[in-house]
């Protein structure tokens, strides 16, 4: 039995629907990548599991409650969620925004405490973003803004994590430096971790479960071997892939593609 | 490691800074007016019972008016600060979100239709003018789906703000009390008197210390409010708190002075370049510099043209609006 699954589960916005009928299972202390073209629910998906909005039918299940009837702070001790795209216009300094990381551990006019600020000083470091930490987080670049909001998801301390596209805005080295540390946090502190990925080669190599979307349905739900094949992209992306193997890891690897003419 | 305590330490220094500011202004207002008094005679005022005529004018007419500009700039500042981080607009104030329009309205209808009116039925009737204002100005710029940008809310509270202030003309008109509509709201803080004070001044008190206490959350919710729901905060309930809050603080500055538009938009936008931009420090903050702003309009109000007494609500626009074509010219980032 898993912690989280969802069951039956329809998402959308006023009369459109999004997600439809979706029943997919998160496996705890896993990588689990959501991959699929834009528009098709990805973040949709994620943010009604982490309860930003509402769904229409179905139901979300953590720890066996429904997270409707949970208390939301008691959530977010539980899993954290950085969003798509977190609006930068933030002159919080850096220290100050990862610092909110802690509110759900704080009552109102509650400090500080010892622990917070290990937990805080602990998320800067390994996000590396302690040397900015009294810089105004909309005086950072892009990639080091999403390193900033990646250390304050990990300052709530929770054992899930969701992350919508953690490694936009971030080049090869650091894209790699971020889901090296996802993996390590995996790997060392059994976190289970729930991502959107736009590259396949990635969510292959550091995935241990990947969910294929296409118009708010799973196509196909597997490990990389499952789901990183000439099959299940053709589907997915409408693309003509070659795979091969990563000379490295020999995971799945998509090599070169083609946009698929016409129908599919 | 110590940065937040290291961050707090140098705000603590900014507090007690601006407190100094404060009691400095405090005493300037108390000293300078049309009647020559001496910081002697604001010393005997305020702490004992010696009488003369100096003394007597300080302690029955200055110095409520004093109080009163004290609270009423706290209120209006720390207002528009709560209004700026809720709707994460740098132009929110209750003088453009329809707020001091509704107030307004309701007060020109309270003493049209309730002659005998008193202090406290007017003051009630300034909230429910101000949530009346408020809900239509939310109300329209959240009717398209997708929630109400900052945009469409700056619109819909320029429209409706227009709409009530002529509702107010007209009412002042028909029922000819034109004169007693405007002597409130263009009076300010003219012949505030201490049972007014004491009517107003516990509803803006609380108004602001519950503020201070939802300051963090109003941090959280100013960031983005998907952050915000997944930092585990109930953002409806939230909004729903700090609303009230905007209307008892707006409500019961109309009622004490009529309209003082700019104040609210103004303040926290200068403390926001003293402290950052996290409500802990910019709320508390508001309060004091918006205190000291509105003791130093209404000094100048009161000796710039003596005899006669300038409006404080023209001075404060005077001062005003080149500072909100700043904000528009610098596209708003001015609250980043
Ligand atoms: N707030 C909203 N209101 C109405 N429709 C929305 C809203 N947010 C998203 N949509 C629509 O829902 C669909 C799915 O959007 P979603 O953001 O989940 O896509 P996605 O898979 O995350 O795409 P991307 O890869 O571009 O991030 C899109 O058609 C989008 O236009
Ligand atoms: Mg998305």
């Amino acid at each position: 039995m898993v912690r989280l699954f969802t069951d039956e589960l329809n998402v959308g916005y006023s009369d459109r629907l999004i997600v439809k009928n979706l029943s997919v299972h998160i496996p705890d202390k896993k990588i689990t990548a959501i991959i699929g073209s834009n528009g098709c629910g990805k973040s949709t998906l994620l943010k009604a599991i982490t309860r930003i909005i509402s769904h229409q039918t179905g139901s979300i299940i953590l720890d066996g409650e429904n997270i409707t009837k949970e208390n939301t702070k008691v959530l977010a001790k539980k899993m954290a969620i950085l969003p798509q795209t977190p609006e930068s216009a933030s002159g919080l300094t850096v220290g100050e925004l990862v610092s909110y990381g802690r509110f759900p551990y704080q009552s109102s006019f509650g400090r500080l405490t010892k622990k917070d600020y290990e937990v805080i000083d602990w998320a800067l470091d390994v996000t590396r973003t302690k040397e900015f930490k009294f810089r105004p987080v909309d005086a950072l670049s892009g990639g080091q803004r999403q390193r900033v909001w990646i250390a304050m998801a990990l300052a709530q301390e929770t054992d899930i994590i969701f992350l919508d596209e953690p490694t936009t805005y971030l080049d090869m080295a650091h894209q790699l430096e971020v889901l090296e540390l996802l993996q390590k946090l995996n790997r060392e502190q059994e976190r289970t971790i729930v991502m959107v990925l736009h590259d396949l080669n990635q969510a292959a190599r550091f995935a241990d479960y990947i969910v294929a979307l296409k118009d708010g349905q799973i196509v196909k739900a597997g490990n990389c071997e499952d789901v990183i094949n000439h099959h299940v992209l053709r589907t997915v992306f409408q693309i003509d892939t070659e795979i091969g193997r990563d000379p490295r890891t020999n995971k799945p690897m998509c090599v070169t593609y083609n946009l698929l003419k016409g129908d599919s | 490691m110590t940065k937040e305590k290291h961050f707090s330490r140098n705000f603590s220094l900014k507090l007690i800074a601006a407190i100094m500011v404060f009691v400095g202004m405090f005493v300037v207002a108390m000293v300078f007016g049309a009647a020559n008094t001496t910081v002697k005679d604001v010393w005997l005022a305020l702490t004992s019972h010696t009488t003369n005529e100096q003394i007597t004018i300080i302690r029955e007419l200055r110095f409520p008016r004093e109080v009163g500009a004290i609270f009423v700039g706290a209120a209006l500042a720390v207002s528009g600060a709560i209004m700026q981080g809720m709707t994460r607009n740098p132009l929110a104030e209750p003088g453009i979100l329809g707020l001091s329009a509704g107030a307004n309205a309701a007060l020109a209808i309270s003493i049209a239709l309730i002659p005998s009116a008193n202090y406290l039925t007017i003051m009630v009737a300034c909230f429910m003018g101000a949530a009346v204002g408020a809900i239509i100005v939310f109300g329209i710029g959240s009717m398209k789906k997708g929630g109400f940008s900052p945009l469409r809310l700056v619109l819909a509270g320029t429209a409706v703000s227009t709409f009530l202030y002529a509702v107010s003309e007209g009412i002042g008109l028909y029922y000819k009390i034109s004169k007693d509509v405007s002597m409130w709201t263009a009076g300010g803080l003219i012949g505030t008197t201490w049972s007014q004070l004491q009517i107003i001044v516990p509803f803006i008190i609380a108004g602001i210390l519950f503020s201070l206490f939802l300051s963090r959350q109003l941090t959280i919710l100013s960031l983005n409010e998907e952050v915000a729901v997944g930092l585990g905060q109930k953002t409806t309930q939230i909004k729903v708190i700090l609303f009230i809050i905007t209307i008892m603080l707006t409500g019961a500055s109309v009622a004490l002075v009529g309209n003082m538009a700019f104040i609210g938009l103004m303040v926290p936008h200068v403390v926001r370049a003293i402290v950052g931009t996290d409500y802990r420090y910019i709320l508390p903050m508001s309060a004091i510099i918006g205190a000291v702003f509105m003791l130093l309009a209404d000094t100048l109000g009161r000796t710039i043209n003596i005899p006669y007494e300038t409006p404080v609500a023209a001075i404060v626009a005077m001062m005003g609006l080149p500072f909100f074509l700043i904000i528009v010219h610098k596209g708003g980032k001015v609250l980043s």
